[in-house]
């Protein structure tokens, strides 16, 4: 195996009083998709924003190409370009059209116009007509698709999506998920919060099943959906396959 | 029509002619009864005399100028030092605490003193200190004294529409790599700003009748213009008068403020 792209040893988060991750071990290689899947407070959620630094972790390390994040007053900065993240709710800025939105972060970090770069990318996702508008003019699927470029435009060489699709209309999940099978044929390497079971076993090359903080299972899609090991796998399975 | 909207229209017309008679009664009872109250005569002839009022008029609104001269140099003034002071007390760097301190100590003080109070402390004290002109005009001074009020106001505006923007919208700026600065400024200060609009043109209707208050130190506006025209009149009609301008010009400030805030609730709800 090469060197892991984001490797996690010994991650733990607490909120208040609530442990959320209890020791968290993960290696990602370069240009691998990772599904998380588990319950809602599972700690999908807070495991990827630990791994962009977004939420500070408790204890543990956080090796992005081999250099601890996690580290107490690491400067972040310079790092959070190479990891893009996409959340739940797109979280687009509402008083910016759809093009201003991507070249906002491109034209102030990176110090470059980037509008060729950008047009083409919303060429190759189907939004070429919509970069005008304002998020309030567009589907949902269309701004979590904007909120994609916009990750993109960073050049990141990981992306982390938080359940993407969940706030989406069941009509729109699809346009959302083609665009992770493009980035997936482009090598890119992405850890996924998801709840699209027939999704994650189709593309991922690995699925992580988390239970109450902690990675409870992990495999080749095939293992895990259709030979779980452990009792709380089988059982959490069972239940979203109704 | 449906079934529906013909019993809605039926039930608009009944509101309205309730509407209109109720009105009707209360107005007739007013100019019925007013007249029968024994001083109403010596009132009508020294608040609401026709002749006065038209003689006093035109100087009235010339006065007013001025109060809209003040207002308009005010205004941006009030809103480049509300805006610093509610970013002073927002900012999170140890090194400026002083800077937090500052900014909030501003807007105890300034918000805490009556308007009035502050136009006599600082319109008089200050060129009491004994300035060369021009800076002992009260124009200035008078000016710098709704300044320090207002801009507390509205630092305080300005905070509570920062505070209102979802931390999310943050987030989203700091994991694409803004920083902190590009974050406030590109990110979360443009969406407070708009969501504060309705409250602040309630805080410029409010200062467009303060400025009123700079007679007290000295320039001629409309309320020391009518007083003059009080004295030398013997007639209390043109306050009357400078109270009718105010109205044509804070009424649609104030029914434009109501429509912004509506706009804004309809749009989020």
């Amino acid at each position: 195996m090469p060197d892991p792209r984001l490797s996690l040893r010994g991650v733990t988060k607490s909120f208040d009083d609530v442990q959320v991750l209890r020791g968290i071990d993960m290696d990602i290689a370069p240009g691998e998709m990772v599904c998380l899947i588990g319950a809602s407070g599972s700690g999908k959620s807070t495991l990827l924003r630990c791994m962009n630094g977004l939420e500070p972790v408790d204890d543990g390390e956080v090796l992005l190409d081999g250099v601890d994040i996690a580290e107490p007053g690491f400067d972040l900065g310079p790092i959070r370009q190479r990891i893009g993240i996409v959340f739940q709710s797109f979280n687009l800025f509402p008083h910016m059209t759809a093009y201003d939105n991507v070249a906002l972060a491109p034209r102030r970090v990176l110090g470059e116009e980037a509008r060729e770069r950008i047009e083409a990318l919303f060429a190759r996702f189907g939004l070429a007509d919509h970069m005008r508008k304002y998020p309030d003019q567009l589907s949902g699927g269309q701004q979590q698709r904007v909120a994609v470029i916009r990750a993109l435009a960073m050049r990141p060489q990981t992306m982390l999506l938080d359940e993407i699709t969940s706030a989406l209309d069941p009509e729109l999940v699809g346009e959302v998920l083609d665009v992770l099978r493009r980035l997936r044929d482009d090598g890119m390497t992405m850890v996924l919060a998801t709840h699209e079971m027939s999704f994650a076993r189709e593309v991922a090359d690995r699925v992580v099943f988390m239970d109450q903080g902690v990675v409870a299972e992990e495999g080749t899609p095939e293992r895990i959906f259709s030979d779980p090991q452990r009792a709380r796998t089988q059982q959490f399975l069972r239940s979203v396959a109704r | 029509m449906t079934r529906r909207a013909a019993y809605e229209a039926q039930q608009k017309r009944r509101a309205n002619m309730i509407a209109g008679v109720s009105t009707m009664i209360v107005l007739a009872l007013v100019i019925v009864l007013v007249p029968l109250a024994p001083g109403w005569e010596a009132v009508r002839a020294s608040f609401f005399n026709g002749e006065v009022f038209v003689r006093v008029f035109p100087d009235l609104l010339r006065a007013f100028m001025l109060d809209v001269a003040i207002f308009a140099w005010s205004v941006p003034m009030i809103f480049a030092l509300g805006l610093a002071i509610a970013l002073a007390r927002g900012n999170a760097n140890p090194a400026l605490f002083p800077l937090r301190i500052f900014g909030a100590v501003y807007v105890d003080l300034f918000r805490g003193i009556p308007v009035v109070l502050l136009v006599y402390l600082v319109g008089f004290g200050i060129p009491g200190l004994g300035l060369p002109r021009p800076w002992n005009s009260p124009y200035i001074w008078g000016t710098v004294a709704l300044v320090l009020t207002y801009s507390a106001y509205v630092a305080e505006v300005l905070r509570s529409g920062i505070e209102s923007i979802h931390a999310s919208q943050r987030n989203a700026a700091i994991c694409l790599g803004l920083s902190e600065r590009d974050t406030m400024r590109y990110v979360i200060l443009p969406q407070a700003i708009r969501r504060v609009v309705p409250a602040n043109m309630n805080m410029l209707v409010a200062l467009q009748k303060d400025v009123a208050l700079l007679s007290f130190i000295g320039p001629v506006e409309i309320l020391r213009q009518a007083g003059i025209f009080k004295s030398l009149l013997a007639n209390f009609t043109p306050y009357v008068a400078a109270a009718v301008i105010f109205l044509c010009v804070t009424v649609p400030a104030t029914r434009y403020a109501d429509y912004l805030l509506n706009k804004d609730r309809d749009a989020r709800s």
